[in-house]
């Protein structure tokens, strides 16, 4: 009887885990055009679908898509075996391309893409394909839309101190504060620049931003999940905050200046053209400003003056046509 | 290292310091009070996550800060109920159980927040209190006079906590019960009594938690903790199952994290060894760990069910 009753702690525990499936599995999103031919699509992402940043940027993309697609998604798969878990799976369900978005993913589809030749997949942030003709790779030039952000920064900076929270030092997160940084150092301003060390630490994030208070910054801007956090911190202060990845100006819409946003859907309609005409993968794409993969979206609610919007203007010519040098 | 050593950068380094602390000081002395009891909850991460949510849904629906926690302590006696049914009278292993508590509340309160909010909104945060004459006071008086009622509230439970342990019937059955539950049972000790209050006492406080995080930060999100509940069960083994010393393993892990990001934030620790940094209060308590460690025993019937057969 006992040895019965103690099995009521796996239950608690299986429970656990329904839940846990409940919320990564098949949370699917939509599906447009009809049942019948229909190209399958899965996302599989690190955080939240709808977490305001790098997640949300790929499914709000999917979305916009102007296919006839299904799309199923994966999220808040912060540990790489269920995203592997994952991605293969709908591999083998016959999902006909699959997005593996994340850098730390890499491994995991190394293994698994050779397995399934017919399927393509996609996967980024990275720059290149590991040589799978079956991958394609996708990145953000994320310095472009930081370099935008710290003209802006550097410009209505008025104690000349501008607060930087990231996560790890690896991909676009460290492309978009390189590029700020050059920015609104070119505009006499002192970055100081805060990895947390995590992605989804919000408690460590918020501390980072109160530092940089501290340190007299009174304009902030952070990349990747754990922001959210530091932007209650900017709201509190009254301080100004820039985002990146998808548009921030819902956390606070007085004080969000500007947002880069991810429009990876330029990247993806070129993607699966190719594996219209049979390419099915092997190349490497990336968002700009240029493609209009990133577009900066200033929020109305906050007031710029003309000489700053001009300058922002200017510094996204600029590096359109190349004139600038973002130094990332 | 100059710019460290400003009374602006110190006064908010120990301000940071006791804002990171006050989760995890209300979930350790709750631990402390379950381990002394000779109960250890691996679930404390989970509670913490599932009353995080549930204030955070609250102050959305309703606006109502102190609402909110009372729905965390809600939450945090509910969970208790089931904990305490499990490990006391089922009997189950702890370990296992516990690890069940913290996957399911991680599971549900992610579920809850899709179902329930989908993309991050900000709530209102706790308001600052002011402790009149003391908040004046220089230096100190922003860091520890100038916090939420619930920070207060958190240190206010050590000396309430070590009163409960060692100076009440009830903190010594607690004790006893800790230490050898079948002489506590001989004496007419109910163990299972008595080991159920002190998991209902843990898993509220661990509720008290979740609602500190959360109502600090103003938002949630999906694995908000990152396993926060897990460090507090360690800072109890720091602590040596003393209240103040509970308080001071928190504080320190707090002091480190504040400090580590002062020191990002001024340079003092460049980009290169960013990550390598941030590892630094783990690493300091667990070094503290092993040096108190060898000193200190646990409850001695720590993790074993009592049963009369």
């Amino acid at each position: 009887m006992r040895k019965k009753l103690r099995l009521i702690s796996s239950l608690i525990a299986v429970l656990g885990v329904l839940a846990l499936g409940a919320t990564a599995c098949g949370s699917d999103d939509s599906s447009s055009g009809s049942d019948g031919g229909a190209l399958t699509m899965a996302i599989v992402a690190p955080s939240a679908s709808d977490d305001l940043a790098f997640s949300q940027s790929m499914v709000d993309s999917v979305n916009a898509l102007d296919r006839d697609i299904t799309v199923q998604i994966t999220d808040g798969t912060f540990i790489v075996e269920d995203a592997a878990a994952a991605i293969r799976g709908y591999a083998e369900d016959g999902v006909d391309v699959i997005v593996a978005h994340g850098t730390q993913f890499g491994a995991s589809l190394a293994e698994i893409a050779p397995d399934f030749p017919d399927t393509t997949f996609v996967w980024g942030t990275a720059t290149d394909t590991q040589g799978l003709d079956n991958v394609f790779a996708y990145a953000p030039a994320a310095d472009e839309g930081g370099y935008v952000n710290g003209v802006v920064a550097a410009a209505i900076s008025s104690t000349g101190i501008i607060g930087v929270v990231g996560p790890v030092e690896a991909g676009d997160a460290v492309s978009y504060i390189n590029g700020f940084t050059a920015a609104a150092e070119a505009g006499g301003a002192t970055v100081n620049v805060t990895y947390t060390g995590s992605f989804g630490d919000v408690a460590l994030a918020a501390e980072a931003a109160e530092a940089h208070l501290a340190n007299n910054a009174d304009v902030l801007t952070g990349t990747a999940q754990m922001v959210v956090g530091a932007v209650g911190v900017a709201s509190d202060a009254g301080v100004p905050w820039f985002g990146t990845q998808s548009n921030q100006t819902s956390l606070d819409p007085d004080l969000v200046v500007a947002s880069q946003v991810y429009h990876w859907e330029f990247a993806l309609e070129e993607m699966l053209e190719l594996r219209d005409n049979g390419t099915k993968g092997g190349q490497t794409f990336e968002i700009n400003l240029a493609n209009g993969g990133l577009v900066i979206e200033f929020n109305d609610g906050f007031e710029l003056s003309d000489d700053v919007k001009a300058a922002a203007e200017a510094a996204i010519a600029g590096i359109i046509d190349g004139s600038i040098d973002t130094g990332a | 290292m100059n710019d460290f050593f400003t009374s602006s950068v110190l006064v908010a380094t120990a301000a940071s310091a006791i804002r990171l602390a006050t989760p995890y000081l209300l979930a350790s002395l709750g631990e402390t009070i379950g381990q002394r009891s000779g109960v250890l909850n691996l679930g404390v991460d989970g509670v913490m996550l599932l009353s995080a949510f549930f204030s955070y849904w609250t102050v959305l629906q309703t606006g109502n800060l102190w609402l909110a926690v009372v729905v965390a302590l809600a939450v945090g006696v509910i969970m208790g109920v089931l904990y305490g049914i499990i490990t006391v009278f089922f009997e189950a292993t702890q370990g296992i159980s516990g690890i069940g508590i913290f996957i399911f509340g991680l599971g549900f309160s992610d579920l809850m927040f899709r179902q329930q909010v989908g993309t991050p909104k900000p709530v209102q945060r706790l308001p600052r209190v002011d402790i009149p004459v003391l908040a004046d006071i220089p230096y100190i008086g922003e860091p520890l006079f100038q916090r939420s009622l619930l920070t207060y509230l958190a240190f206010a439970l050590v000396p309430l906590t070590f009163l409960l342990l060692n100076k009440t019937t009830f903190g010594l059955n607690i004790r006893s019960v800790g230490e050898n539950p079948q002489a506590a049972d001989s004496l007419g000790v109910s163990v299972e009594r008595t080991r159920f209050a002190a998991i209902l006492i843990g898993n509220t406080l661990a509720g008290l938690a979740g609602a500190a995080l959360v109502l600090q930060l103003g938002i949630f999100q999906p694995n908000l903790t990152q396993g926060m509940g897990f460090i507090a069960v360690a800072l109890v083994y720091f602590g040596a199952w003393r209240p103040l010393g509970v308080m001071g393993g928190a504080l320190l892990y707090g002091l480190v994290n504040a400090t580590v990001l002062q020191w990002k934030s001024l340079g003092i620790i460049p980009v290169s060894i960013s990550d390598l940094a941030g590892m630094a209060p783990a690493i300091v308590t667990i070094g503290a760990l092993i040096l108190l460690a060898r000193r200190v025993n646990a409850p001695a019937a720590l993790t074993k069910p009592f049963s009369r057969h």
